[in-house]
């Protein structure tokens, strides 16, 4: 049978592999925009299932907001990440160094 | 839902409509002409919004279905964005214009991140809170990286993109948890919830996951990095308008949400924004020292500010909460005031920003360099003026709430601070001669300048008049 907590750790997992794949990743931003991806995937698994055990509807009415708002945030950020490659020349995390923060 | 329901949302439906009118009408007409009427517009909007907001009586029915309110703390704040947003898109217009970042989209996304304030401040459960915020930071993604041909403003813009999505991902993941463990989405319902079952851990954890998201919009430290890189890479007015009027709605939505919602939770929330505060004074402080690029130096100052109204919600009580309102005033006139002189610094027509240009800026303009001066003074919290009553009543609220340590952390640190503010004041008066700056500033811009610097001599005498209505306002929210 599967429980609650089953989901918990799949969505907390996900969240997990997200958040590490923004920080330790050296490579390329396409893999941070993934993980973003990943993170709110993993937000809408939380919903998805807690609106199914407490039977009550909100939690999916949260989740389609959440994807609305992902696709347009996905949007936004390849227009981002194409405006600095056309400035660059390269979307590798490392070249983002202009300012050091 | 009734007629008089949608009446209540009047000013955002009306900002809405307008936007995408002009959104329109700058399709149609390409002229260098309707960028002017859009940006003329726009201002009015927001002035016209700002007046219906302020006239808005607040007997009766001022809630939907208890999902947007129109109260006092809202009022509050919903006008302070909107007068301070407007005079930053007035100031705006000629920089723009010198660097060919004159476009009509300037003006809408602004909006459209305002909108997006306006509604998370005055929101009463998290889908709206959520889709304001979302509103707000997708716009303010766009506006960081809006000097598209430019190397640091699009690196600025990526950062800022990254780390914003992330912060609203925790968050959203600190709401999932919250509504697991409370079966609701409600404010209202959550803290009638937290009083009558006490606590579980999901809606602690819950709650960390969402200050923390909180904290980066607020750039609060531990999640400060991109501020500034992001200050330094947007093109200036950009960085004038993120250091003022997305901190005073992150801080409104902090407020909100620990007050409203977890208010029965005080003890458990204290200790996180005591530990925010503590670090965000201290970095504020002392890493902004070895700045020598202007904007840097503001994002560190504005992150110490946000150290400071952090101790005043700490504190939670309804001393502490007009205080922060006092304090979110007086920053943002301060942050006006000197980002307006940042906007005019250029030199044959380039716009400069390191310190080290300031050299004698005495012998320039004596005008300028005293009213910036008394700017400056001000947000280092130098006795008598505005900015160090602000941090008076802040320290004072601590005190009485038995939060003593920390009060003297604070001063510790504006100590710290007050040396990288005088040290433009000692460059301006007594620098070395170098190659001065030679940037004219038009009269409209010198009496923003000025005025603000003026405000700052006028708040010793009573504070405009805010400690009553900003203590009522706190009590509204207390309660």
């Amino acid at each position: 049978m599967i429980e609650i907590q089953h989901f918990l750790i799949l969505s907390s997992l996900l969240f997990l592999i997200g958040v590490f794949g923004i920080f330790l990743n050296r490579k390329n931003v396409i893999i941070i925009l993934m993980s973003i991806e990943l993170i709110l995937l993993a937000v809408n698994i939380n919903f998805v299932s807690f609106s199914y055990f407490l039977g009550d509807l909100t939690g999916q009415i949260f989740s389609l907001f959440v994807l609305t708002v992902a696709a347009a945030e996905a949007a936004i950020g390849l227009a981002i990440l194409v405006c600095f490659f056309r400035n660059k020349g390269s979307i590798a995390v490392d070249d983002a160094n202009v300012m050091k923060g | 839902m009734n007629i008089s329901d949608i009446l209540i949302l009047g000013p955002e439906i009306l900002l809405i409509i307008y936007a995408l009118m002009s959104i329109l009408f700058a399709s149609f007409f390409k002229h260098e002409s309707s960028n002017h009427f859009i940006f003329n517009s726009t201002i009015l909007m927001f002035l016209i919004s700002a007046l219906i907001i302020y006239l808005t009586p607040l007997e009766g029915e001022s809630n939907i279905e208890s999902i947007f309110i129109r109260d006092s703390f809202s009022k509050f704040f919903q006008v302070l964005i909107l007068l301070s947003v407007s005079c930053l898109l007035f100031m705006s217009k000629k920089y723009l214009k010198k660097n060919d970042l004159f476009k009509f989209e300037y003006p809408i996304l602004i909006l459209f991140s305002t909108l997006g304030m306006m509604i998370m401040i005055s929101s009463k459960n998290f889908l709206l809170l959520y889709l304001g915020l979302e509103i707000q930071s997708l716009s303010l993604y766009v506006i960081s990286s809006f000097r598209r041909e430019n190397l640091k403003s699009t690196e600025a813009g990526l950062k800022y993109f990254i780390l914003g999505s992330l912060s609203s991902g925790l968050m959203l993941f600190g709401i999932s948890l919250i509504y697991g463990s409370t079966g609701s989405i409600n404010f209202e319902l959550i803290s009638s919830l937290i009083t009558s079952k006490g606590f579980y851990p999901g809606i602690i954890a819950g709650l960390v996951f969402l200050i923390s998201g909180f904290a980066f919009k607020a750039s609060a430290v531990p999640f400060h990095m991109w501020t500034p890189d992001v200050y330094e890479g947007s093109p200036t007015p950009v960085t004038a308008f993120f250091a003022t009027v997305p901190k005073i709605a992150a801080v409104a939505v902090l407020l909100r949400v620990l007050f409203d919602c977890f208010g029965p939770l005080l003890e458990s929330w204290q200790q996180v924004i005591i530990l925010i505060s503590v670090l965000s004074m201290l970095l504020g402080s002392i890493a902004a020292i070895g700045q020598d690029n202007i904007k840097r130096l503001m994002a560190y100052s504005s992150i110490g500010h946000i150290g400071f109204v952090l101790i005043g919600i700490a504190s939670g009580t309804d001393k502490g909460l007009s205080a922060v309102l006092i304090y979110i005033v007086l920053y943002v006139i301060m942050n006006i005031g000197v980002f307006v002189f940042i906007l005019n610094m250029e030199r044959n027509g380039v716009a400069v920003t390191s310190i080290n240009s300031l050299n004698m800026y005495n012998e320039v303009s004596k005008g300028q360099t005293l009213f910036l001066t008394i700017l400056l003074f001000s947000l280092a919290g130098i006795p008598p003026l505005a900015g160090f009553f602000g941090k008076f009543f802040i320290f004072n609220a601590a005190i009485n709430a038995g939060l003593s340590w920390l009060a003297i952390i604070g001063g510790i640190s504006s100590v710290i601070a007050a040396f990288y503010y005088l040290r433009i004041v000692y460059l301006m008066y007594f620098g070395m001669v170098s190659d001065p700056l030679n940037g004219k500033m038009p009269t409209s811009h010198w009496l923003i300048l000025s005025g603000s610097a003026i405000l700052m001599l006028i708040g010793i005498i009573n504070l405009y008049g805010l400690e009553g209505p900003s203590f009522i306002v706190a009590k509204s929210l207390l309660n």
